[in-house]
């Protein structure tokens, strides 16, 4: 890497810094279209948060009627309406609403654009050391686009025929027919509306990371002395980037299909007394095109999660994230192994028998990375001084449900065993425990981490513990027993049980899995009054509270536009020299020459000594890599 | 009243949970807990991480094991006792891992807890360690997905000439079942176009093959003997589901599925096996349909071979009881319509030299 673009950003962004202190923006530029990566990411986040109550909301109501098949839901009325039938009861289509909106906005809504966008946007330039995103003004239009979205999705909630119900993989022919289910009609037209500007907005926000993660490292930033959560955004936004554009197709088509008569899914359908012109189109077409982004968006939520789990288990155990080389590797190879395992969720969609080998061994294949990131965290924790902040403990939970719901994976990846476990609840267990979770406490864990960076701040530690303890126990409580019902065969998306198994054999379970349910929702709200009250209120944060190595504890508590009020810091060391053999404290941050630790460095790092005086004088210096 | 006692209720216990944590902040701002690297938390959380294994298991074994017979449907199919078994056997090698990270995971979590004047060890990598345990996962999953590959390409391989055929329709909200008839056990054509309300499967009668379809309100198949489920959707996805026999394939609008496998046990042994004089098989549906999809159940049965070829000869053909749709038989296939429906007695050797 040349350091001739390095000086041209930071003329650039010196002239924007003048600027600044010139005058301080008003309310409208500051907060709400503003371009300064730091509040676009505060933004996604506290949209994101938004989401995720609703999102919650609407799965605590249908777990409803699920734990509770016989309560009267007539108390509900004034916030449902006529979704309540007049015998007190949760309308069952509007039952599959729930389901798929608490899915989409879930996967979507709350852990790609609250995850990435929160982490990714702040993150980046702090961690890269760069005064901003390579472009300011793409990052704000990612995030109203993604604004714009969000309003049309919560439009979608409130209209007459219901919002979108046919699961959050809209399969045609079902998502493509009002006449199969009522949310088809306007509620699917909104659905997809809303995810064409929300994939523009996750394209907007993935080329600015990518560009930025490339370009504006500062001096000594090389690649192999990236933070991992850089590697993770920095993946995550290359494999969004790829297969985005494939569901937006996806989605076309259907439009095409539903608005102007195409047959691209739909073939030999006859609904409601009549018989459709439409020929020709394969709905399995549609499966291939949607999981195509489906699968690799699981990585996109879960791979930034991993990022912020590594720093924060590192910062914490006080020891090098073990084996560096291996966690970007696993990284890397991942990523690529996400675009080749899709059809794992097609087994027993009639697919050719062939094509669901090839895909089980690949999909296999997968978990071999992913048990070397384990086996890394654990490695990292032994003979650590663990201290454990309520970051540390989100990322030691984010690891078990990992784990846990990793391990199920084996079974749904083996096309065999999958004939019995796909669509039940099972499948449900594995996924929201592998994904939903582990994704929503690495979102915890880094709002917990960086929240001193946000508003320079802490939050609450002890309550902290508690909103842990809660949602950690509360999670194992909603999604293990759900293992259980699955082996039994209990398919998912159902309303009611009563006509599957008149004994009824689950009913205690699926209480049990509601009430624990509403606990853990109930245990957000300490989170949000920690959230907001330590905003205003929390004690006033040191500049590195965590004892950190990486480059976001050198700025002032409450960074300006551009970051760093002077030079931007170089960077001489990896960020995970932590409890080094030798060293006065237990962390030397990135920034620290080896000239200036002669007592700890390795001899190999001595060697560099040398290099370092070099790029003092802004010699051209080239990776050693 | 009782709404405001209630709305009073809430907002007093918010206030004193709001007035305890202002105290207890005050409290660890005198003490100066909050400026210590790790303070009395620390040990609560580390022994808390100890108090959640050990009750996780606890919970873990005793509900897997008390519970088995609730959880553990019982399997009447060939291939599903194969698949049942990689089930198993995948359990047992996924739940020796998942007992061993989590221990380790929880375990040193408590012991590597922060002490002071301890200084965590510098262990940036070990590249024979890292090896390990890329290569073991590697060789364990190579075995899992070769035992898999095999149950897998023998589930899906082509039926064999004699399977019983029974085709299975999905439709909002409920299955359709036709046999191809016991005079030409073949299945007839059909048009998606032709369906009507009584012609649910668009059966096309210029096909000779249909004449002596029947479509029964229940389904029947043969213990002992191959069966190949043909499969296909009228309106949108659904899923094709036999829990007890471990078959499940997706019913698609314009692209016909098919699946075979042979029940061991008929509905007889199973009601002896489970104590059950109620029981029944049934099939659902697992792809999420529309408003109807829970309650899409259709009762199967099934029989002793015998039992089930004299059911077969007892259904009445669909063209026997809908006589009205003879007019759509071409002219000159009518006579063979009827006696192959079995509207009139015709003798067999005046239906070959029809044919």
């Amino acid at each position: 890497m040349a350091t001739a673009d390095i000086h041209i950003t930071q003329e650039a962004h010196h002239d924007d810094h003048e600027h600044h202190d010139e005058h301080h923006g008003n309310f409208w530029t500051t907060y709400v279209f503003t371009i300064d990566h730091k509040m676009i990411g505060k933004q996604f986040l506290i949209t994101g948060i938004f989401w995720a109550l609703i999102g919650g909301a609407l799965s605590v109501i249908f777990r409803l009627q699920l734990g509770f098949p016989d309560m009267q839901l007539e108390w509900i009325r004034p916030l449902l309406g006529q979704w309540v039938t007049p015998e007190g009861k949760l309308d069952p289509e509007f039952y599959l609403a729930l389901v798929t909106m608490h899915g989409t906005i879930m996967v979507f809504f709350v852990l790609t654009a609250g995850l990435s966008g929160t982490f990714s946007n702040f993150l980046i330039p702090l961690q890269i050391g760069a005064r901003d995103m390579a472009s300011g003004f793409m990052n704000m239009l990612s995030y109203w686009f993604f604004f714009i979205s969000s309003v049309i999705m919560f439009i979608s909630l409130f209209i007459e025929t219901g919002p979108a119900s046919g699961g959050w993989v809209i399969y045609p022919p079902l998502s493509a027919l009002p006449q199969a289910v009522n949310g088809s009609g306007l509620g699917m037209t909104l659905w997809l509306v809303s995810m064409a500007l929300f994939i523009v907005s996750q394209l907007l926000g993935g080329i600015n990371y990518i560009t930025t993660v490339i370009n504006l490292r500062t001096k000594g930033m090389s690649f192999s002395k990236l933070p991992l959560t850089i590697w993770a955004f920095f993946i995550t936004a290359v494999i969004g980037l790829l297969s985005f554009p494939v569901l937006f197709a996806a989605a076309l088509l259907l439009i095409f299909d539903r608005s102007f008569g195409t047959s691209f899914y739909l073939s030999d359908i006859f609904i409601n007394g009549e018989a459709l012109p439409n020929q020709g189109g394969s709905p399995i077409l549609f499966q291939h095109l949607f999981w195509f982004l489906g699968h690799p968006e699981v990585y996109i939520v879960l791979l930034p999660a991993l990022g912020i789990t590594s720093e924060v288990i590192a910062t914490n155990s006080r020891k090098p994230i073990f084996g560096y080389k291996a966690m970007v590797g696993s990284i890397l190879f991942i990523a690529i192994l996400s675009f080749v395992v899709w059809a794992h969720h097609m087994f027993v969609t009639g697919m050719d028998p062939f094509l669901g080998s090839v895909f089980m061994l690949l999909t296999l294949i997968i978990a071999v990375p992913s048990a070397v990131k384990v086996f890394n965290y654990l490695t990292t924790l032994w003979k650590g001084n663990i201290r454990f902040t309520p970051a540390m403990l989100f990322s030691i939970g984010l690891v078990s449900f990992f784990i846990s719901g990793g391990l199920t994976g084996i079974f749904l990846g083996n096309s065999a065993i999958d004939i019995q476990l796909h669509d039940t609840y099972f499948v449900v267990a594995h996924f929201h425990l592998v994904m939903g979770s582990a994704s929503f406490f690495g979102l915890m864990a880094g709002v917990y981490h960086w929240f001193p960076k946000f508003y320079g701040r802490m939050m609450d530690a002890k309550l902290g513990y508690v909103h842990f303890w809660l949602t950690f126990v509360g999670v194992y409580m909603v999604f293990f027993p759900m293992h259980y019902i699955g082996i039994a065969g209990y398919p998912r998306r159902y309303y009611s049980f009563t006509n599957f198994d008149t004994l009824n054999t689950f009913s205690d379970l699926n209480m049990f899995v509601s009430i624990a349910a509403i606990i853990t929702l109930g245990a957000q709200f300490i989170f949000l009054f920690n959230f907001f009250y330590s905003m205003y209120r929390g004690r006033k944060a040191t500049l590195n509270p965590w004892g950190s190595n990486t480059l976001e504890w050198t700025t002032p508590l409450n960074p300006g536009h551009g970051n760093w009020p002077g030079e931007i810091p170089a960077v001489y060391r990896w960020p995970y020299d932590y409890s080094k053999p030798g060293a006065k404290e237990d962390f030397i941050p990135q920034t620290v020459p080896f000239s200036e630790t002669p007592e700890s460095n390795l001899p190999h790092e001595n060697e560099l000594i040398k290099l370092e005086s070099d790029t003092d004088e802004d010699v051209i210096v080239v990776d050693e890599k | 009243m009782f709404q405001f006692i209630i709305i009073l209720g809430v907002v007093l216990l918010l206030v004193i949970l709001f007035t305890l944590f202002r105290i207890s902040r005050l409290v660890s701002v005198v003490k100066g807990s909050d400026k210590k690297v790790a303070s009395t938390s620390n040990k609560v959380n580390a022994a808390l991480f100890m108090v959640f294994l050990i009750g996780g298991f606890g919970f873990f074994f005793w509900y897997s094991w008390t519970y088995f017979d609730d959880y553990n449907l019982p399997v009447a199919s060939d291939h599903g006792v194969w698949t049942d078994t990689l089930f198993w056997v995948t359990m047992a090698v996924t739940g020796i891992v998942f007992i061993i990270t989590n221990v380790l995971l929880f375990w040193f979590s408590y012991a590597y807890q922060h002490k002071d004047g301890v200084k965590a060890k510098f262990y940036p990598d070990n590249v024979k360690l890292e090896l390990l345990w890329t290569v073991v996962p590697a060789i364990v999953l190579a075995g899992l997905v070769f035992t898999g590959l095999q149950a897998w390409n023998d589930i899906t391989s082509a039926a064999s000439e004699d399977a019983e055929i029974v085709e299975i329709m999905g439709y909002q909200f409920a299955w359709g079942v036709r046999y191809p008839g016991v005079k030409d056990n073949a299945l007839g054509e059909y048009n998606y176009q032709l369906i009507d309300a009584v012609n649910q499967f668009g059966m096309d009668l210029k096909d000779k093959n249909s004449y002596d379809d029947f479509m029964p309100i229940e389904m029947h198949i043969p213990k002992g003997k191959e069966v190949l489920l043909k499969i296909r959707a009228r309106d949108v996805l659904h899923s094709v589901f036999l829990p007890h026999f471990r078959v499940k394939m997706d019913a698609v609008p314009g692209m016909p599925t098919h699946f075979k496998f042979t029940a061991t046990k008929s509905t007889q042994d199973m009601r002896e096996e489970l104590g059950d004089p109620e029981f029944d098989y049934f099939v659902t549906c697992t792809e999420i349909c529309g408003k109807g999809h829970f309650s899409m159940k259709l009762k199967l049965v099934v029989d002793e071979p015998a039992d089930f070829e004299k059911w077969k000869s007892e259904q009445p053909t669909w063209l026997k009881l809908n006589p009205d749709y003879l007019s759509k038989v071409p002219e000159e296939k009518r006579e063979l319509a009827k006696i192959k429906a079995g509207i009139v007695e015709g003798d067999e050797n005046n239906l070959k030299a029809s044919i």
